[in-house]
């Protein structure tokens, strides 16, 4: 448990990837089985047992030194694990911490009642990291910034793989993965994905422009839309049923009305959207269904979920995988047509004759349930990772705002001395007369290095306050900003929150007055208004840009 | 030294009390570690919020006045009073003496007595052994003046070793990148050099330039800091696998973009609290403090045994809170001029 929360406890102020694979690697290099497999679960979210209820820790704080002393406390630190971690103290005499699996099997075993017991007598046993990495675990939110894939990376790299041949026969392992360390360190054979509804590692696509499309033959490509929603990956095998992300995390647990419509066998690739009638809402709409842990009928409802297939990997028992795009297609095309399902429709191929036909139909579709085209060889069989060549992604082109700047902050890592998170604004009316500036956004990249030491200049030449890490500088430097939408907020003070944004260039030509009001980009929002609900509330409005039914 | 004996009739706050430049003892007309220049200082220990330059007059230990002289061009002005640990001296009505506060390098409690009545002014102290400096030493008392710096029971430090061998198994386990350790120029430094020498770490440590002269400082005073340079001095030296002490506000500076990858360690007790941590934009938070943490502050109220204690800069509600639960008649007293994030 101690090395565990050593792990943990590094990884948390660790903000480099390649920093945080090298920790765990070590750390799984180092520590002996099961520990290490039970490490590997927490980090990839494998580990289910019952959760520890504030009110729990904070009884037992306030019981250790009293109401008063532990609102202070509580109140300085923010944070109640963190708390409870600090203002407890190692008593010698408890004997040895325990290890990771005792703590993992023991709380899988025990009862509700039993839990508290338990819990104090472990808390006596570690020292404050453990503590706090103990009750991280117990209250279910680790939040070091480590994602399953990465975590997934990490084991792989161990063993010298590849980490889709670790993907491949993740779904069919299990805690505390044994199998797999045996394969990746001692030789043994590797795992078998025996198991029904695994994931299979997604194919991906390089961006392009159109510039560089002209060097491509048309004939040789297929378009379908880009919508602007999730990639998934539906899986049912053996009885079997899975939602995976694109990274391969099983999402199921979120989506029971995809799950539950699953009738069929196969592993389908395609877009997780919501879904009205027969129009795609906004992206805002789907991140309604995210990350959530129960769903509520209302949720259900309201929030419709939809998968708009555009591959098919696996049917029926046969690996498609191998063959052409142009086959894959025929095949899920009929597959299809065999029966309705409401929760299931496929992604219609455009069809152009050379790029300039396929440029008109980009910049006409305005809806925003689309994000651009997708572009794929028919030829290309189906591939894992970002193969060049056979599959590219043609986004629609940014909305562009002229921001001012307003406040910058340091990065971190590489970036930690550069001033390089900008927040910007636009001009709006003051309630004393006069105009000032509201913040629409915040962006961190889209520059050069180079542009970047220009920036990090220019804020340290022109800082009018501090506030902690925070830069305020001189209201005079207009940044272009490209984003890829912009919706009503009721978080940011200007009412509008960016979707993506990034600084598409320095405008040292253009005078700070003449930047974008807030009012020019209220505008862009009612323009896509008509189209989509962007506002929220008007959720049942339609989208006639989007023809879902348009004919293959 | 006058000898403790309760008085009953004679309130402490009548002879030593709190004013816009300082605390003030009125009958030895002389202040304590003031804000501002006055015409006679006490000072407890250099550091830059409670030593500052201009004094007419200033009665320290001789390591403090050597530290004061070289952070404030010495201080030609000023008439420097040296006092020793355990020696006394007469200002005015009041004696003055000097016990060790275990804080850093000449770092003293000031100990006054009046009319019977013994106060104990404890400047910044810590209670784990320091090997730049001697350990704390309780003094009995009437009333006793304590830092609240760390005064939460979060605050609990941990094991000095422990806390460099995290710094130790990072440089093991990122041989290619530079450790940049944020360190205070005087005490945190020179501890922080000591306690790697202690744990093995023999390889040269190189320094930022704002550290060199109170380095040279405590080399004179005895202090081994073994294979030291300035990063200045350095040639085709890529630092890649080397550690290099800093000043806190030098890791984010342009000055730290001349290292490979760095890595950025923050020595401080603040380190101890993770939003504090990430504030500081620490990647490799060290929990080593020139400061009690809250057992010690409340071992020391037992200690010293002391039936009456003034709480000042820091987190005063919760060991005022503390000692009444003890019984101890505690009070919060507010000076001009101290900064809460020294530690």
């Amino acid at each position: 448990m101690q090395a565990f929360a050593r792990l943990l406890d590094s990884l948390s102020f660790q903000p480099a990837r390649n920093a945080k694979l090298r920790l765990i690697e070590t750390y799984l290099l180092e520590t002996p089985d099961p520990d290490r497999g039970w490490a590997l679960a927490a980090l990839t979210g494998g580990l289910d047992f019952p959760s520890a209820k504030p009110a729990l820790l904070r009884g037992f704080g306030q019981e250790k030194i009293g109401e008063v002393l532990f609102a202070l406390s509580y109140d300085y630190v923010g944070d109640l694990a963190e708390t409870l971690a600090l203002i407890w103290e190692t008593d010698p005499a408890a004997g040895p911490p325990p290890t990771l699996a005792d703590v993992v099997e023991t709380l899988q075993r025990a009862t509700r009642t039993q839990t508290p017991a338990i819990l104090k007598r472990w808390l006596d046993a570690l020292d404050s990291t453990g503590r706090w990495a103990l009750l991280k675990l117990l209250t279910g939110a680790l939040r070091v910034g480590v994602s399953a894939r990465l975590a997934k990376q990490a084991v792989a790299n161990i063993g010298s793989q590849p980490v889709d041949a670790v993907e491949e026969i993740w779904h069919g392992l299990e805690a505390p993965y044994r199998p797999l360390f045996d394969w990746l360190l001692q030789g043994a054979p590797r795992p078998s994905s025996n198991a029904g509804a695994a994931f299979l590692p997604a194919m991906l696509a390089n961006p392009i422009d159109r510039s560089e499309l002209d060097a491509l033959d048309p004939a040789h490509f297929r378009a379908e839309w880009k919508w602007d929603g999730i990639r998934v990956q539906v899986a049912a095998s053996g009885g079997l049923k899975r939602l995976y992300s694109r990274a391969g995390e099983d999402v199921s647990g979120a989506f029971p009305d995809i799950i539950e419509a699953i009738d069929f066998e196969g592993v389908f690739d395609g877009e997780l959207l919501v879904r009205r009638d027969t129009a795609v809402a906004p992206f805002n709409d789907l991140q309604q269904r995210l990350n959530r842990k129960t769903v509520t009928p209302k949720i259900l409802k309201e929030h419709p979920a939809h998968v708009r297939l555009y591959d098919v990997l696996w049917l029926e028992g046969e690996d498609l995988r191998g063959l052409s795009f142009d086959e894959r297609r025929i095949r899920l095309e009929a597959w299809i047509a065999l029966k309705e399902r409401p929760r299931f429709d496929l992604s219609p191929l455009v069809t152009f004759a050379d790029w300039a036909e396929l440029a008109a139909k980009r910049e006409e579709m305005r809806a925003d349930g689309i994000e651009g085209l997708m572009l794929k060889r028919g030829d290309s069989a189906y591939l894992s990772g970002r193969p060049k060549g056979p599959w590219f992604k043609w986004k629609r082109d940014p909305m562009l705002a002229d921001c001012v700047m307003m406040y910058a902050q340091r990065g971190h890592g590489k970036r930690s001395s550069f001033y390089s998170d900008f927040t910007f604004g636009c001009w709006r009316d003051s309630a004393a007369g006069g105009r000032e500036l509201a913040p629409v956004g915040k962006a961190y990249f889209g520059f050069t290095d180079e542009e970047l030491r220009w920036l990090d200049k220019w804020v340290r030449d022109h800082t009018t306050n501090r506030y902690g890490p925070v830069r305020e500088v001189e209201q005079k430097l207009v940044l272009e900003i490209a984003f890829d939408g912009i919706a009503r907020s009721t978080r940011h003070k200007s009412g509008v929150a960016m979707r993506f944004p990034r600084i598409n260039r320095i405008r040292t030509d253009k005078p700070a007055g003449e930047a974008d009001t807030v009012d020019n980009l209220l505008r862009l929002l009612t323009n896509s208004a008509s189209e989509s609900p962007l506002a929220g509330g008007m959720s049942h409005a339609h989208y006639p840009g989007v023809i879902v039914t348009e004919e293959p | 030294m006058a000898i403790t004996t309760a008085t009953e009739t004679l309130n402490p706050r009548t002879w030593l009390y709190p004013t816009p430049r300082g605390l003030y003892c009125e009958p030895g007309d002389f202040y304590i570690d003031p804000a501002f220049a006055v015409p006679r200082a006490v000072i407890t220990h250099g550091h830059g919020d409670h030593a500052r330059p201009g004094h007419r007059k200033a009665l320290a230990t001789p390591e403090t006045l050597a530290i004061m002289r070289t952070r404030f061009q010495d201080m030609p002005d000023t008439e420097q009073q040296a006092l020793k640990y355990r020696e006394s001296v007469r200002i005015g009505d009041v004696e003055v003496g000097f016990a060790p506060a275990g804080h850093i390098l000449g770092s003293a409690q000031a100990v006054l007595a009046y009319k019977g009545q013994r106060i104990v002014v404890s400047g910044d102290y810590k209670r784990r052994p320091d090997p730049t400096c001697p350990p704390f030493e309780p003094v009995p008392c009437d009333v006793f003046i304590t830092e609240a710096t760390f005064a939460l029971p979060v605050f609990h430090h941990p094991s000095d070793a422990g806390e460099i061998g995290k710094l130790l198994r990072s440089v093991d386990t990122f041989p290619e990148r530079t450790h940049l350790v944020g360190v205070y120029a005087l005490g945190k430094c020179q501890r922080v050099i000591r306690l790697l020498r202690e744990a093995g770490y023999d390889k040269r440590i190189w320094l930022h330039g704002g550290l060199m002269s109170l380095c040279k400082l405590y080399q004179d005073h005895g202090v081994d800091l073994g294979d030291v340079a300035p990063v200045s001095e350095a040639i085709l030296e890529t630092f890649k696998g080397a550690i290099v002490l800093c000043p806190p506000s030098a890791l984010a500076d342009r000055w730290s973009r001349r290292f490979a990858e760095p890595i950025a360690a923050v020595c401080s007790g603040w380190m101890n609290v993770r939003a504090r941590a990430r504030q500081r934009g620490a990647e490799l938070p060290l929990v080593i403090s020139d400061h009690a943490d809250w057992p010690e502050l409340t071992q020391t109220l037992k200690d010293v045994g002391a039936p009456k204690i003034w709480v000042t800069h820091g987190r005063e509600e919760a060991l005022v809170h503390y000692a009444r639960g003890l019984g101890i008649d505690a009070e919060a007293l507010h000076l001009a001029g101290r900064e809460d994030e020294e530690s």
